[in-house]
Formats: structure tokens, sequence, C-alpha cells
């Protein structure tokens, strides 16, 4: 009985997460929404949607970037990387649906819109691509299992529909990370120009692709740390040049719509919208500069940072459209309770815990014994431990 | 016939009974309390707010193509075409995104129920059959509320700024609100300083978002053909890398082997 018991540090604020989300949970169907946030009819969406979904689907977006680069791309090199990042997928849209459990009136009706259509609703179709999204990668997951378990036939036929599976996997988070931004797009009059534009699914979708590589040097760092497995350098390298131009890409595009749309005059306005839009802009913009340097991108550390950096700006740009923006430009305020943030902290607690647990029982950092997916000829990648050796010794 | 209501501030005299009446259709509750909240809400579906001497009216109003329709994934409102915005409450799971979207904050949620829903007005759509006016228009001693014809009360309002030279401002709200509104206000003084948002663009708002999703069915297919075809011309390219030996392989210069 006692090995259950938490030991580490790590484990004893997990195990105390898990117990006031428990309670919470309780609060939250006992209760009501209304004991158990701070949201109102002035604001109705809070961290819940602000967080635990807009930035959780894009957290996940590791998974659609990696499939697409190898499979669709076959840049075989990063094929280490796929599973990681697809568990990571997984896993996040796993997250996104319980938040959402918590977030509907209703949670027990999630299913109403897969019957009761209305077309014209981005929500409609986000429901949808969450919905046949998250299908898509338990497929696109599950030869990790069946190899696991030898189960031979069943990987077959799952590798024969895998390209299918992996195009649609694109074009389905394709759609739904860019309707994100969307869902914004009827609330000219109640989000503030600094962050309102009619650009805003395109912006969604870029970032998003920017989080899915720096997803993936993030975990690897991480993994590396905790199972002595990481990814080669010259990847993780190859990563951050890619990442840098796709930053480059998206402040471009954002700071030209904001100038376009005469959005800059906002910034002379007093008030803590400005910071929140500067804190955003700097941590977006440092790791890009930062990596275009040679001299950085050799340093695996440097790497990881500008990483985590341009990972923070992208959940300040979320949290500013879901609730900055939001909130000056309708004049409303809104903190969430500390029941909120219990939800929102321990459900990122899980998410990490179902990581190590998964990939301490499956094969995800392992080469693949079964032979190779979709028509590609894997050449074994020799197995180097001195990656990020700097950093983090391997144990 | 598109059944609509008229509420001109200047005849409103704050006494509420549209809210009495109002509730008592509903079969809520109304005392002092409720009646002092000047504010839409599960408490109460319309509300007389009060400016000085002036007052205004708060409620839904019944967009002519309202953005709560639009947004609703399970299609829970209804734009109706006798004019009233219905709401099925059987079919919401409760997102909200409604309320983020209306422009006038008119949904109201029931935050303390286990089994929430939205509240909002219907323009007493069960009393259009019948021919009977909305009971806040029936209750009003003072004609300020009146329920008809969207295109009478036009002319109505367009009447009584004829004939008050100077009573009212140059403005009929609602006659282009976001596209149009089933509800339409007249005022003494400038909307913006009685409570009501005079930044509201005059387009209707689902088209923003239309203007996005008419792509979808593009984007799939352009992409679905693109990752297909980048799909089978990189892996042409590998075979024919593979077939011409190592040397060939200049592209694939990340890969030690």
């Amino acid at each position: 009985m006692t090995r259950f018991l938490p030991k580490t540090f790590w484990q004893l604020v997990f195990a105390a997460l898990m117990a006031a989300s428990a309670y919470v949970t309780f609060v939250r169907f006992y209760h009501g929404l209304g004991s158990s946030t701070n949201l109102n009819d002035q604001f109705p969406w809070g961290l819940w949607i602000g967080f635990d979904v807009l930035c959780g689907v894009g957290l996940a977006a590791g998974g659609f970037t990696l499939a697409a680069t190898v499979h669709i791309f076959h840049l075989e090199r990063f094929k280490p990387i796929v599973r990681p990042a697809i568990l990571t997928a997984f896993i996040g849209y796993l997250l996104v649906i319980v938040a959402l459990m918590f977030d509907l009136g209703q949670p027990w009706r999630i299913w109403h819109p897969l019957i009761m259509w209305n077309p014209r609703s981005v929500m409609f179709e986000v429901g949808w691509c969450v919905t046949l999204y998250t299908t898509v990668l338990a497929l696109e997951f599950a030869p990790v299992v069946l190899e696991r378990f030898g189960l031979r036939k069943p990987l077959r036929i799952l590798k024969s529909v895998m390209l299918p599976l992996v195009i649609a996997g694109v074009l389905l988070s394709t759609l739904h990370q860019s309707s994100l931004g969307s869902l914004y797009l009827i609330m000219p009059h109640k989000l503030s120009p600094l962050w309102y534009s009619p650009l805003l699914p395109i912006l969604f979708y870029i970032s998003a692709i920017g989080v899915g590589l720096a997803m993936t040097i993030f975990e690897s760092y991480h993994s590396s740390r905790a199972f002595g497995r990481q990814l080669e350098f010259p990847l993780v390298k190859r990563l951050s040049e890619v990442l840098a131009v796709v930053l480059a890409f998206y402040l471009a595009l954002r700071l030209v719509d904001m100038k376009s749309r005469g959005a800059f005059q906002l910034l002379e306005s007093p008030g803590i919208e400005r910071w929140l839009f500067g804190l955003e802009m700097v941590l977006m913009a440092l790791p890009m500069l930062l990596l275009f340097r040679e001299k950085i991108r050799n340093q695996p550390r440097a790497i990881y940072w500008c990483s985590v950096s341009y990972l923070m700006g992208f959940m300040a740009h979320r949290m500013n459209v879901a609730i900055t923006g939001i909130e000056s430009a309708s004049g409303v305020r809104y903190t969430p309770k500390w029941m909120e943030v219990v939800i929102t902290l321990g459900l990122i607690a899980l998410g990490f815990a179902v990581f190590r647990w998964v990939t301490a029982l499956l094969p995800i950092f392992s080469d693949e014994e079964e032979r190779p997916s979709i028509a590609i000829k894997v050449k074994p990648m020799p197995v180097r431990n001195d990656a990020f050796q700097t950093v983090a010794p391997v144990r | 016939m598109a059944r609509a209501i008229l509420y001109d501030s200047t005849r409103c005299v704050g006494c509420r009974e549209c809210e009495k009446a109002c509730s008592s259709r509903w079969g809520l509750p109304y005392d002092e309390l409720i009646a002092a909240e000047e504010k839409v809400s599960v408490k109460k579906l319309v509300t007389i707010r009060t400016h000085g001497e002036r007052f205004s009216r708060k409620s839904c109003m019944h967009c002519q193509d309202p953005a709560c329709v639009s947004v609703c994934p399970v299609g829970a409102f209804t734009k109706t075409a006798a004019g009233p915005v219905v709401y099925d409450g059987t079919k919401c799971m409760g997102c909200r995104y409604c309320m983020a979207a209306c422009p006038f904050q008119a949904p109201a949620y029931d935050w303390n129920s286990r089994l929430p829903k939205v509240s909002k007005c219907d323009l007493c759509s069960d009393r259009a059959a019948a021919g009977k006016p909305t009971r806040c228009s029936e209750s009003c001693p003072a004609e300020a509320t009146i329920t008809g014809d969207r295109d009478d009360l036009v002319r109505e309002a367009r009447k009584r700024m004829a004939e008050n030279p100077g009573q009212y401002v140059d403005k009929i709200y609602g006659l282009q609100e976001v596209g149009g509104t089933s509800v339409l206000m007249l005022s003494g003084v400038p909307f913006d300083q009685i409570g009501y948002r005079t930044d509201l663009p005059v387009r209707a708002l689902p088209g923003y978002t239309w203007d996005v999703l008419k792509h979808i069915p593009d984007t799939v297919t352009v992409g679905s053909v693109m990752l297909s075809g980048i799909y089978w011309l990189t892996a042409r390219r590998q075979k024919v890398a593979e077939a011409e030996g190592d040397g060939a392989r200049g592209f694939r210069k990340g890969v030690r082997s």
C-alpha cells in the first residue's frame, strides 16, 4: 500500500493537486458553475476556455506538424520524434475534452453537435474537428499499443490506411487550429483591436505550427532528462531554424495587419492591455531574433529556452485574445476563481503524469521493431546519446 | 408581418410594470430587490435602466440576422419568420458562445443551476399566434413600449420624429445596428448617453464568420490534393535517390548513416 504514497516533492504536488481537483469537481457538478467559477453573464468564457482549450489545442499542434513532416514530406530523419509528438497531441486533446466537460453547462450533451447540425457555427466545426481528430490521433497512436502486444494483423490493416489518416489529421488540424481564431471573428465589438483581426484564423494557424516545433524541442529536452533518450542535436537545431522562420513570418503578418488597421494608436492609451500586448510580443520576438544567430543555435540550452519563451508568448497571445482583449473592449473585469486555477493546474499535472506513465510502459522513444509504416524504408537511426548531454547527463 | 417592438424612451416613466408583467409570464418571482437590479439576468428578461431623468430598456433585440442563431453549435436558436428569436433549451449543451457573441449581452445563464439553461426574451411568441401584443407592451401604462409589424413601427417612429421636432435625436436605434433588429428604440438624447452601444457595425455579425467558414470546402479539397501530391513527389524523389545510390542524396544532408 505504501508504495502508492507520494515520495518526491513533485509527487506530493501532484497528489495535492489531484485532491484539490477532486473537491472542485464536486463543487462544480453539485453546486454549478456559479460556485466554482467567477464567470457571469457579462464574461461567459474564462480561464477554462482561454487556457485549457485555446492553449491546450495549440500546445498539441506538434502531432500534426510532425506527422506531416515525416509521413507526407518524407523528412525521415524526424521519425524518432513522431511518436512522442503524437502521444503529446493525443493526451492534449483528451485533456481539452476533459476541460470542456467542466466548462460546458450540460457536458453530458457534448455529443449534441454531432446530430444537431448548424454548419454556420464555428463552434460546430470545432466540435466536429476535435471529435474526428481525436479519433485520428487514437488511430495514429494505436500502432504503438499493437506493437507492444504483438498484434500483427490489426497493425497491418492500420498501416495500410495510415496515409489517408495522416492527411485527414493534417486537414482537420488546419481547420480547427484556425477555427479557434475564427471563434472571435463574430466579436468585432467585444475584442480589442489590439487582438481582433479578420486574419485571426491565419494567425492562430501559423502560431500553432510554431508551437508544434517548439513543443517538440521542449519535449525532447525533457525526455532526455527523464529517460536518457533524446533527439539528435542536428535535428533539434534544424527544428529551431524552422521555428525562427515561422516566427518571423507570424510576427511580420501580425504587425503589418495591426498597422493596416491602425491598431498601434491603442498602445498610447494607458492601461494593462499595452503591457500584456508588449509581453506577448517580446516573448515571441526575442526567441526569433536569437534563433537567427548561428551562435545561439549551436547551444542546446539556448534553443530550449528560446522554445520556452515562444511557448509562453503563444500562451500570452491566446490568453490576451480570450481574456485581456475581451475585458478591455467590453469593460468587464474577470479574475479566475481559485477553483478554476486548480482544475487548470490539475489538468496540466495530469498531462505530465500520463505522458511519463505511457512512455514508461510503451515503446515511445525506441525505434520501431516492426516493418516500417506507409512505404517508407527506414534506415535504423544511429543512437547518439550526446545530444543534450552538455545540459543533461543521461542517467 | 414581422413582429417587433418599439420602445420610446421619451415616454417611459420607469414604473417597471413591463418587468413585472414579463416575470409573471415566465413564472419568475418579482420583488423590490429584483426590481432594483437594473440588468437582464435569469431573474428578469427585460429591464428598465435609469439614467438620471431618462430611462432605457434592455432585453433581447431580436436581430434580423442574429449572432446567437449563427454561432450556436447545436442550432438551439431560431429566428422565426414571424420575428422573434426563440431558444430551445433541450438542445443546448451550455457552451455559452451565444452569450460571448451577442452584441447586446442579452442571453443570461442560470449559473447556479445543476441543469443550466439560457434565458432570454422570446417576444411572447406564443401570444403572437393569438394576435396579442407582448406582455411588456400590454402592461405599459405610458405606451412607451408597443408591439406591431416592424415596417409599421418604423413608420410610426418616423411620424413621431416628424411631428415633434426637437424632441427626438434623429436616429431609430435598431434600424441598422448589426443588420437591423426587431426591437426599435427612440430617444431624446444621443443613445450612448442612455447606455446603448453606438459603435456597433451596420453589417450583420454572422457575415464576419461566414467570410472564413465558406472557404472550408475549398480548403479541404485543395488541401487533400496538395498533401497527396507532396506525399507522392517526396516519395518518388526518395526512390530515385535510393536507386541512384548514396551519391545523389545531397538533399538529405541532415542524415548521418
